[in-house]
């Protein structure tokens, strides 16, 4: 008998993960970002409980500063697939008027997103939580489990993670501790797009190259996507062609140079690709050891 | 680069530096695997805190928690990911370190090939032996160990054959294990120079055979488990009501209301075989059979699927069909049984010893479980089986197990998704063991449970009351024979039909065998639950006066209970209070060194975390917390 292609392969493990999570939980949900790896993540939960619609919601955490086309997307698909979405967005961090201008990355990622991830967690008591993440990303994700046990502050103790042996993940907790469940842990941007690829995927536009507005900050292309952008004096927004090989908020995530205007172009463009993906992803420099940090105080 | 065509999950282990996540980082920098900008990163950290003298330190790309690249050394395993034009690869980079050795065991578990480091200057050690033999019993059948830091021997092939046969008598030992014969190879390498990683080196002209990457290359293709036994574990069951409509048009909602029937799938991933329409099947344990009438893979119907597919089946009739069953051909069903002889991998800091109980849990779901005895522990050293009566953290031995009910099961060395297992501590939820399923134990059939002509229930109506045991912990001197005696007084008192167990009635006859080693202690509680259960099932109310320090055992005396009936008291009385009292003047010659393992003073006492009732006898009377008890008693039903 012939065997599976890798893609295949992987595919086929993904689904196992997200059923066993679901066959686990008592409230499970899906962390839907919006970008490639939910989309792809997304497609495979269709799958893995058709004809059943995926048994849980999707939830977003909107820092309010992400870009206008992930909005309407992620609107667009909820609608289209008929699926509960649960948007939340940190309100204390609203009143404070924190934004990424005038408190800095860091601060204003532990506010909006890690917080704002906390509250929406803990409102809903959800005990296993998807999330798009892989360990090819960023080296501390490259030590994380696919089902990776959180206590109840939400906290991942990197020393001490369970064994995960076989297929048999030990998913056992007490009321208020949880999991967070990676389908994607195996898979390398390249495997994303090719998968993409042979889907038809649904993914947001600005993935494609075409000329968008942006300004050169320490090297890095940042789109002006509205007018809350603070151009310094003289500074004029200059059209460029890019496109985004991952999407955050959007003063947080430069764009490269690039002509792919198709799927075909970008698995193309990565398979000559010489730069890694996260390269764009300004957050993940902030300090040293950044991620990690992040991912012990809850950030996914 | 085109497209993989397959996949391979490989690990790196060995010993702790020698040498894994260099060798690891080298080969994907050496295969075209790093961007630039990650190089760029690893130039300026290699000058800043490498470990490779002006060379790349290429372990930095592997290592990356902040205490790992603090103390230069794995802690967890990491997986990487890179591609040849032949094959995509997933490796495992595990900790060399002794204490993440079931990290190691995480990473080799799902990987059909291992590259054990062996440090060219050292040789074989106790730690490669170690990780060499978890990688055969977890049933790797292709070893490749790469002797490593040839640079530091001026490449010289004397050195080389040295290890070489070091690492060819372990691979024999192994024999014995399921290492096919001619299932290793040796290689002389050097991680931090890349000498015959994926070129032959010409500084070792000596050397002729396969590279790293041609092993890797060379080896077959996981695809599974295609030819074994058909064996699909039913993960999820997916219920819809019968609709001509797709799930989109709200067919969730008539899920709710019930109309039209409903539409079920077992969906799983095929563990092993394949499977076709129209296959007849069992559905175990239950045992009845049926046919197949549809498979589908994700959303799209296929007339036969196989190993590693997740798919979803559907069946001739309704039945009552739940996660953790077993869909088998009818013609080649698994064994079921609640009686095995096992190995296990023990991960946990406290040492495992029999008596104990946990939850065992294998793809067919999960039962209550004891750890009967202990039949050995393999030595390292000489991959021999030596007598044993405990396992240590990372020891590996052999062991019998019984389970509270039968599951499906097949050997580990025929089926490795349907034979092994995990063990989880109740209290804690940690993982405490990993474990391959040897055989069963037949002496399960000879042990049939006697059918009862006359059950509990009517004993205990007999008598008019609801069967308990009230079971009484604390320390020595909290009180627990004083109020155990008022307490049965009382009862008695009432009309109630009761039995008191204490020291004085269970040490001098049933347990006089029995010392007070940790050990010893346990099997003395197992003993005590075990009578306590009797005397409810004969329909009384049971009293126990004990210390019963540990939590897993009092844990274990309320699982073979029915739920309810095991009424746990804690007397919390202070440890002060209890040393002033020392009735038996046991405390003076605790202190005075003259008992050893006495609880409180140099033995540990782990209060329970939730009991029905806690009462300090500081505080109250005998004959108030006497009061206390029957009142929860007969708030619970139970006692009356």
């Amino acid at each position: 008998m012939q065997s599976m292609s890798a893609l295949s392969q992987l595919e086929q493990e993904s689904i196992y993960i997200l059923r066993e999570a679901v066959a686990e939980a008592e409230r499970p949900a899906m962390l839907y970002s919006i970008g490639k790896d939910s989309s792809v993540m997304l497609h495979l939960a269709l799958k893995a409980f058709y004809p059943l619609k995926p048994p849980f919601p999707l939830v977003h955490v909107d820092t309010t500063w992400k870009f206008k086309e992930m909005i309407s997307f992620r609107d667009q698909t909820a609608d289209r697939l008929g699926l509960e979405l649960i948007v939340h967005t940190n309100a204390d961090g609203v009143r404070d008027g924190i934004t990424p201008f005038t408190h800095g990355s860091r601060l204003y990622t532990d506010i909006m997103k890690t917080e704002g991830l906390k509250q929406v967690l803990n409102r809903h008591r959800f005990d296993m939580v998807f999330g798009g993440a892989r360990r090819d990303e960023e080296k501390s994700r490259a030590k994380e489990r696919v089902f990776s046990f959180r206590d109840a502050h939400h906290r991942w103790e990197p020393r001490g993670q369970r064994p995960e042996l076989w297929n048999i993940p030990n998913l056992h907790r007490h009321r208020s501790e949880s999991f967070r469940v990676f389908p994607l842990s195996n898979w390398t941007e390249l495997d994303v797009w090719r998968y993409i690829e042979r889907e038809n995927i649904p993914v947001v536009p600005l993935y494609f190259a075409a000329e968008r507005p942006v300004v050169e900050r320490e090297g890095q292309l940042i789109m002006v996507d509205d007018d809350r952008f603070p151009l310094a004096a003289g500074e004029k927004p200059q059209l460029r062609q890019v496109r985004f090989r991952t999407l955050g908020c959007y003063p947080l995530t430069a764009g490269v140079d690039s002509s792919a205007r198709t799927v075909a172009d970008i698995v193309k463009e990565l398979e000559e690709a010489r730069s890694s993906e996260r390269c764009g992803r300004l957050i993940d420099f902030d300090q040293a050891g950044s991620m990690e940090k992040k991912k012990q105080e809850g950030y996914f | 680069m085109a497209a993989a065509s397959d996949l391979l999950r490989f690990l790196a282990c060995g010993s702790v530096d020698d040498g894994k996540s260099t060798l690891i980082g080298h080969l994907i920098e050496l295969t075209g695997n790093l961007p630039d900008d990650q190089r760029r990163t690893l130039e300026e950290e290699s000058s800043r805190i490498g470990t490779a003298g002006g060379k790349l330190d290429f372990s930095l790309l592997m290592d990356g928690l902040m205490a790992e690249r603090e103390q230069g050394i794995t802690i967890d395993v990491a997986h990487r990911y890179f591609e040849t034009g032949r094959r995509k690869f997933i490796v495992a980079d595990t900790p060399g370190h002794e204490s993440y050795t079931r990290n190691m065991a995480t990473g080799a578990s799902n990987c059909s090939a291992a590259l054990i480091l062996v440090d060219a200057t050292l040789g074989v050690l106790p730690q490669t032996r170690r990780h060499a033999l978890i990688c055969v019993l977890m049933g790797i059948k292709n070893l490749l160990f790469a002797v490593n830091k040839m640079d530091r021997l001026d490449w010289d092939q004397k050195e080389f054959r040295r290890v070489e046969a070091q690492c060819g008598q372990l691979a024999t030992a192994l024999e014995t294990f399921g290492l096919p014969s001619g299932g290793s190879t040796v290689t002389p390498i050097s991680a931090l120079d890349g000498d015959n990683l994926v070129t032959l080196s010409d500084r070792m002209p000596w050397y002729q055979g396969v590279t790293v990457l041609d092993w890797l290359h060379g080896l077959e293709p996981a695809a599974g488990l295609p030819h074994q036994e058909f064996r699909l574990p039913v993960q999820y069951v997916i219920k819809v009501a019968r609709s001509g409509a797709g799930w989109q048009q709200g067919v969730s909602d008539k899920v709710k209301h019930g109309a039209g029937g409903t539409f079920r799938a077992y969906a799983g991933t095929i563990s092993s075989g394949s499977v076709q329409r129209g296959d007849q099947v069992a559905v175990l344990p239950a045992g009845f059979t049926t046919e197949v009438t549809g498979i589908r893979i994700g959303d799209h119907p296929v007339e036969r699927a196989s190993a590693g597919m997740a798919v979803s089946l559907t069946l001739k009739g309704e039945h009552d069909v739940v996660r953790g069953d077993c869909i088998a051909f009818a013609g080649g069903r698994p064994e079921i049984a609640n009686l095995f002889k096992v190995r296990l991998v023990w991960m946990h800091e406290e040492a495992l010893f029999s008596g104990r109980s946990y939850v065992f849990r294998s793809v067919f779901g999960q039962a209550s479980a004891q750890v009967t005895s202990i039949r050995s522990r393999i030595d390292l050293e000489s991959c021999l089986r030596l007598s044993a009566d405990r396992l240590e953290l990372n020891d590996i031995g052999e062991a019998d197990i019984s389970l509270a009910r039968s599951l499906p099961f097949d050997p580990y060395q025929d089926n490795r998704e349907t034979g092994a297992f995990i063990l989880v501590d109740r209290v804690t939820n940690a993982t405490v063991a990993c474990g391959m399923i040897l055989h069963r134990l037949r002496r399960s059939e000879n042990v049939h449970w006697h059918h009862e002509e006359v059950g509990r229930v009517e004993r205990a109506a007999l008598k008019g009351q609801r069967p308990c045991v009230v079971w009484l912990t604390g320390l020595s001197g909290s009180g627990k024979s004083t109020i155990a005696n008022l307490l049965e007084r009382a009862l008695v008192g009432q009309g109630r039909h009761t039995m008191l167990l204490d020291g004085d009635n269970v040490r001098h006859g049933l347990n006089k065998d029995l010392g007070f080693t940790e050990a010893a202690r346990i099997e003395n509680i197992r003993r005590i639950g075990e009578v306590a259960k009797l005397m409810t099932d004969a329909g009384l109310i049971v009293i126990t006066a004990f210390i019963s320090p540990f939590r897993a055992e009092r844990e274990m005396v309320r699982q073979l209970l029915p739920e309810g009936e095991f009424i746990e008291v804690h007397l919390s009385t202070a440890l002060e209070v209890c040393e002033s009292r020392d009735p038996k003047g046991l405390y003076q010659k605790a202190r005075q060194g003259l008992i050893p393992n006495f609880t409180g003073i140099n033995a540990p006492y782990e209060a329970p975390e939730a009991p029905q009732l806690r009462l300090d006898t500081g505080k109250l009377s005998p004959e108030e917390c006497c009061e206390a008890i029957i009142n929860c008693l007969n708030a619970s039903s139970v006692g009356r």
